[in-house]
């Protein structure tokens, strides 16, 4: 809501400077967007007079004006707008003027024609177009006749005035007004302001003979009505039309502006019918009916059902109730009998229908707020009271009401003692009282107990700390203490789990790959790549894209859409891990389960080319490498193994292995498929992925001393060619089953199936080294040691030892 | 010539012939010459049977400290020649230092990670558990035990991603404070914690929304936590991220879940406070939403607001890394170009 800064200095004496009264708004009440003054930016642009004008020689709509400036010599002005003519007093940018976007105005020619300066539109010094009177958003405006040529317009439009867009926060509803501003206004500067009411002249018939009203104060608890006559609509005088446009509002004509400047100074929507386009003479305030329709001001036409509320006639809806009215009892050209309504509308089905029909209007919104309950009649009278005196109106005598419920005001106690200890302060009886009361607030004290009695308008306070918050932001929040919680100790101290989750992210950084974080919402078929289990997938009721509609079972996919990212960058070395969430669902179960996972993917090279040593792509190996040296930090108790895979249909199946620990598989490692990478437009990637909370819950082992062997080691190197299909893996576990007490390790140092083994063979080498902790060994210990296990490599693995 | 004149000038022409020897293998064949069992000085000491028995003793002494001095400079010579030979090798070593060094492949934090990082340690410090929930909340938790019941118009200030009715992705990270309320036994002292994790808001995506971003909460329950000490953690919060030259304003706002509710501004780091486009001319930069528990959440969760109370605060670290590193394009944190990521290498 835009508040005028003049309008706001009528009723209060401030000497402060716009922007110095939003700052402390904003400090005190609620956000303030932005303050402008219209005319800033502006220059040199006057009311002209147009004298006279004659067509352009060379051009079918452009006229030569001779333009009153206020000078001794008239300008000439070549202008185009529609609606030019002699006579008019019109807004002139002279030669060297500074127009809306910061556009110079020079002499030029128009087709030949010399023209000094510009005759404008509206929206050419800045106006927005929705709040342009309809007369005008086609052609140039027209100035009041008694404006003086060569003055600045401004101050003839409204335009020094210094405008504050306030962001109501939803429980300042009240904040939505003139009025109820200024109650806070004099609260924060600690003024009394006083608050003009308003007179009705009534004269003709009593209204209860002409109008009737019927209503379910459920849906409506205050509705009141009143009946003016004989109104000649006509625009609005030159100060109404600018507290509109300033407002953000349209002017349209005297009636209506007259219930749109009633809701900005009270707050209080009102709606203006056309009293003789009822039918009938009774009014009805209920729930629509299912079936029934209505075309609203808009033109719009609405289907309505019974969670709608309408104001009817005998015949059909005439509005939609606090939302906005409809076409057909509209005030057009030709009205002369004006029912006006104020009321009060139940906040929630407002808010219902306000989104059902998409229709969010300065009423909606204020009745979704609430407004001030006491004020609804006096906002009826002060609207009576201008159509009389702006629209020659004869207010018919008294109002109708359909219902009167007026709430009781809020009563709350709360002890001083409370106030300082909530806040920290050390606020005197005196201080407190006197912040609630100018608020507007009965406060009775005894002895340490306040009893508060809130103003109705403000009915977003209910309980001690609602005023516990009213007397904060009053007496400042800059003079709040700043202290630290004291209180009994507490330790602050990571869980095992944390820890481990800390340790897992500072592992893989170590080992080379950059944390990612991708989304965690992803399309339905990436959701379902690169299973570990199986499950249902989770969909989102109503997702804003196909690509963000499921919860991912997987992290290996979000991975390969980030190379997918960095290759269509032409970011070829890629190396990227990711811990975060997979949700699986059970069949017949809402809500998923949540299994913290880790995953990495490596496309291109570890390690990029360099002056003194060549790139070396990644492999499987490579990965592998990295999946052992995390698992190592995270020191899980029991045996690593890696299986062969080849049921994976998004893994290449013969570059895939399962990871197992103790024979429990918790992940999976290899080259994703040929055709998933096309899929992805990304090269050749090896990827793991890995249960981070089996991890988490294995068992750990403990760091422990080893005696370091003061005796030497001693090694023999064992080259053997075997079948094709016999893995190392098989190889280790016989030599180290087999190898004899003192052998400390097993190194493989070269594979080999190349041209110089037979086809169906391969070459495999280990170093075996062997040490005795206590002596140090003989020689044929070890050779004993060492011919035993090459027989056994014989005989069971049919290995020719060469 | 006399014996002791030739020792004389054997010395001279010794110390002159190893002068002149210019490498190891000159000095040792000199060593040989001048010092061997058939060398110059051993004949001389031969010739001393000649002498007599009085001067005998004197030319003994004489040729001996020739001969010192001729092993003494040899030994020096060898050294130098040593060194030299050594220092021609080094010499020869020598390489360019500037050439870049071996890359070594090393990874990097996320830097929203860094972020988290920093603010739960900063916590830990204070005492404070970390607490992380599930990311698929229950309507419950996520707003109606946060004082937001299903007709509540600030609803419509977060837009949900739901699964089904009750079932959302949650909005925030305060469902754990409720969960954690609920369970937490006061009798063993207070409740300090925060929560930190990825939230999720039905937004498109553009340069300033993301449908998934980052919070931490915080959350702090005894009884007597005043509003002063919210704005005492929120200043050491403010003075850890940004450092101490930056302070920290309070402003009223509204939050269902906080009574009193305020937004913090911190000094605009981009101006430090003079006024810039940053911050639109105020000095100021919104940073954080906090408040005083509402004791509607306090009462749902089984916790006697007349007893104990406290505040809760809570942060987008998204955001503190767009306003602390200038970063244009919330995006960037998603998305994971390499080139992005690997910027914010910065521990120390
Ligand atoms: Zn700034």
């Amino acid at each position: 809501m835009k508040i005028s800064y003049n309008w706001i200095k009528e009723y209060l004496d401030l000497n402060v400077k716009p922007a110095d009264l939003a700052e402390k708004i904003e400090r005190t009440s609620v956000e303030v967007d932005d303050v402008t003054t219209p005319s800033d930016g502006l220059k040199k642009i006057v009311v002209g007079h147009v004298l006279s004008l004659e067509a352009h020689p060379d051009s079918d709509h452009l006229h030569i004006c001779q333009v009153d400036v206020g000078e001794d010599e008239p300008l000439q002005i070549v202008c185009g707008a529609p609606n030019v003519a002699a006579g008019q007093n019109v807004i002139v940018a002279l030669p060297g003027s500074r127009i809306a976007d910061n556009v110079k105005i020079k002499k030029s020619k128009m087709r030949g024609v010399p023209s000094a300066g510009m005759i404008c539109a509206l929206q050419e010094i800045g106006f927005s177009e929705d709040v342009v009177p309809k007369d005008y958003v086609d052609g140039i405006y027209v100035l009041p006749a008694d404006a003086t040529p060569g003055d600045d317009v401004y101050d003839y439009l409204g335009m020094n005035d210094s405008l504050i867009d306030l962001d109501v926060t939803p429980n300042r509803g009240d904040m939505l007004s003139l009025f109820g501003t200024l109650h806070d206004l004099a609260a924060i500067y600690d003024q009394p302001v006083t608050l003009d009411k308003p007179e009705v002249k009534e004269a003709g018939a009593d209204i209860a003979d002409q109008l009737a009203v019927h209503v379910d104060d459920q849906l409506s608890p205050q509705y009141r009505m009143r009946l003016v006559k004989n109104v000649k609509l006509a625009p609005s005088p030159m100060w109404l039309q600018i507290r509109l446009w300033n407002a953000g509002l349209r002017p349209i004509n005297n009636v209506v502006d007259i219930t749109n400047y009633i809701m900005l100074k009270y707050g209080q929507p009102l709606h203006a019918f056309d009293y003789d386009k009822f039918a009938g003479n009774d009014v009805y305030v209920r729930t629509a009916k299912t079936g029934e329709k209505l075309t609203t001001l808009d033109e719009n036409d609405h289907d309505l059902d019974e969670s709608d509320i309408v104001i009817a006639d005998e015949k059909a809806p005439i509005a939609l109730a606090g939302v906005m009215g409809g076409l057909s009892t509209s005030i057009q050209d030709g009205t002369t009998t004006v029912a006006i309504e104020a009321a009060v509308f139940e906040h929630d089905h407002i808010r219902k229908t306000a989104q059902r029909h998409n229709l969010h209007t300065d009423a909606s919104q204020r009745f979704e707020r609430g407004i001030n309950q006491t004020g609804v009649q006096e906002a009826l009278d002060a609207a009576a009271q201008m159509m009389n005196e702006l629209a020659d109106g004869e207010v018919q005598k008294g109002s109708v009401v359909g219902s009167s419920n007026i709430p009781e005001p809020a009563v709350i106690e709360l002890t001083l003692t409370h106030v300082n200890t909530v806040l920290g302060t050390d606020l005197s009886m005196d201080q407190v009282t006197h912040i609630l009361e100018s608020l507007g607030f009965k406060v009775a004290v005894h002895d340490d107990t306040l009893t508060v009695t809130v103003a109705v308008r403000r009915n977003d306070i209910h309980i001690p700390a609602d005023l516990l918050e009213e007397i904060a932001r009053i007496y400042g929040y800059d003079q709040l203490p700043a202290t630290l919680p004291t209180g009994r100790m507490t330790m602050g101290t990571l869980t095992d789990k944390q820890r481990l989750m800390r340790a897992t992210r500072h592992s893989l950084e170590g080992l080379g790959l950059n944390q990612a974080i991708s989304y965690a919402l992803t399309t339905e078929e990436k959701a379902q790549m690169f299973m570990m289990q199986a499950s249902e997938t989770t969909h989102l009721a109503w997702p804003m894209t196909v690509d963000h509609a499921v919860l991912r079972m997987n992290l290996v996919s979000g991975l390969l859409d980030d190379i997918a990212y960095n290759s269509a960058r032409k970011v070829k070395d890629v190396a990227l891990y990711e811990q975060g969430r997979v949700f699986y669902r059970e069949d017949g179960v809402d809500r998923p389960s949540e299994e913290e996972h880790i995953a990495g993917a490596i496309t291109g090279t570890l390690m990029p080319e360099s002056w003194n040593q060549p790139a070396k792509a990644v492999d499987f190996y490579q990965m592998k490498g990295i999946v052992a040296a995390y698992l190592k930090d995270m020191a899980v108790n029991g045996d690593i193994t890696y299986v062969p895979n080849t049921d994976m249909p998004e893994m290449h199946p013969g570059r895939t292995a399962d990871i197992l620990i103790h024979g429990h598989r918790i992940g999976f490692l290899g080259q994703i498929h040929p055709l998933v990478a096309k899929k992805f437009k990304i090269a050749a990637t090896y990827v793991f992925e890995l249960n981070l909370q089996a991890i988490i819950d294995m068992p750990k082992q403990e760091n422990q001393y080893d005696v370091i062997s003061r005796y030497p080691a001693i090694t023999r190197d064992i080259a053997m060619l075997v079948d094709n299909d016999i893995t190392n893996e098989q190889v280790v576990a016989l030599i180290e089953r087999r190898g004899g007490a003192f052998l400390q390790s097993v190194k493989l140092f070269d594979v080999y199936d190349g041209v110089k083994v037979p086809k169906g063979k391969k070459s495999l080498a280990y170093t075996l080294t062997y040490q005795d902790k206590h002596e140090t060994l003989v020689d044929d210990a070890v050779t004993q040691a060492f011919e035993k296990v090459s027989k056994r490599l014989e005989d069971d693995l049919g290995a020719q030892i060469r | 010539m006399s014996l002791k004149d030739k020792l004389s000038e054997l010395r001279q022409r010794g110390l002159a012939d190893i002068k002149k020897s210019s490498d190891l293998k000159d000095v040792n064949q000199v060593r040989v010459q001048l010092l061997g069992k058939k060398g110059p000085i051993t004949e001389v000491l031969r010739g001393m049977r000649d002498l007599d028995a009085e001067e005998r003793p004197k030319v003994g002494a004489f040729a001996n400290e020739i001969r010192d001095d001729l092993t003494n400079a040899l030994a020096e010579r060898k050294a130098e020649l040593e060194e030299a030979v050594l220092n021609a090798q080094l010499a020869k070593e020598t390489i360019d230092v500037t050439l870049p060094g071996t890359p070594v492949a090393k990874g990097e934090p996320h830097v929203i990670q860094q972020i988290v990082d920093q603010i739960e340690d900063l916590f830990l410090g204070m005492g404070y558990q970390v607490l992380s929930g599930p990311e698929v909340e229950e309507d419950k938790y996520n707003f109606e035990m946060m004082n937001l019941p299903k007709n509540h118009p600030a609803r419509d200030m977060q837009d949900t991603f739901y699964i089904t009715k009750e079932i959302l992705m949650r909005t925030q990270t305060s469902p754990m404070q409720a969960r954690t309320l609920e369970k937490h036994d006061f009798s063993q002292g207070p409740l300090k914690m925060i929560s930190p994790g990825v939230v999720y808001r039905r937004d498109t995506d553009d340069p300033t929304h993301s449908h998934q971003f980052h919070q931490v909460e915080g959350l702090v329950i005894d009884k007597h936590v005043t509003m002063a000490d919210l704005k005492g953690t929120l200043q050491v919060l403010a003075h850890e991220l940004f450092g101490d030259k930056f302070d920290v304003r309070l402003r009223p706002s509204y939050f269902p879940f906080t009574e009193p509710s305020v937004e913090a501004d911190i000094t605009c780091f981009n101006c430090g406070g003079k006024g810039c486009k940053v911050c639109k001319n105020t000095g100021w930069i919104e940073v954080l939403g906090a408040g005083m528990v509402h004791p509607n959440v306090l009462k749902m969760a089984g916790v006697d607001p007349d007893v104990y109370g406290g505040f809760a605060f809570g942060v987008g670290p998204d955001r503190f890394a767009m306003l602390k590193y200038g970063v244009d394009d919330i995006r960037n944190f998603y998305l994971n170009d390499v080139r992005f990521l690997t910027q914010f290498t910065k521990k120390g």
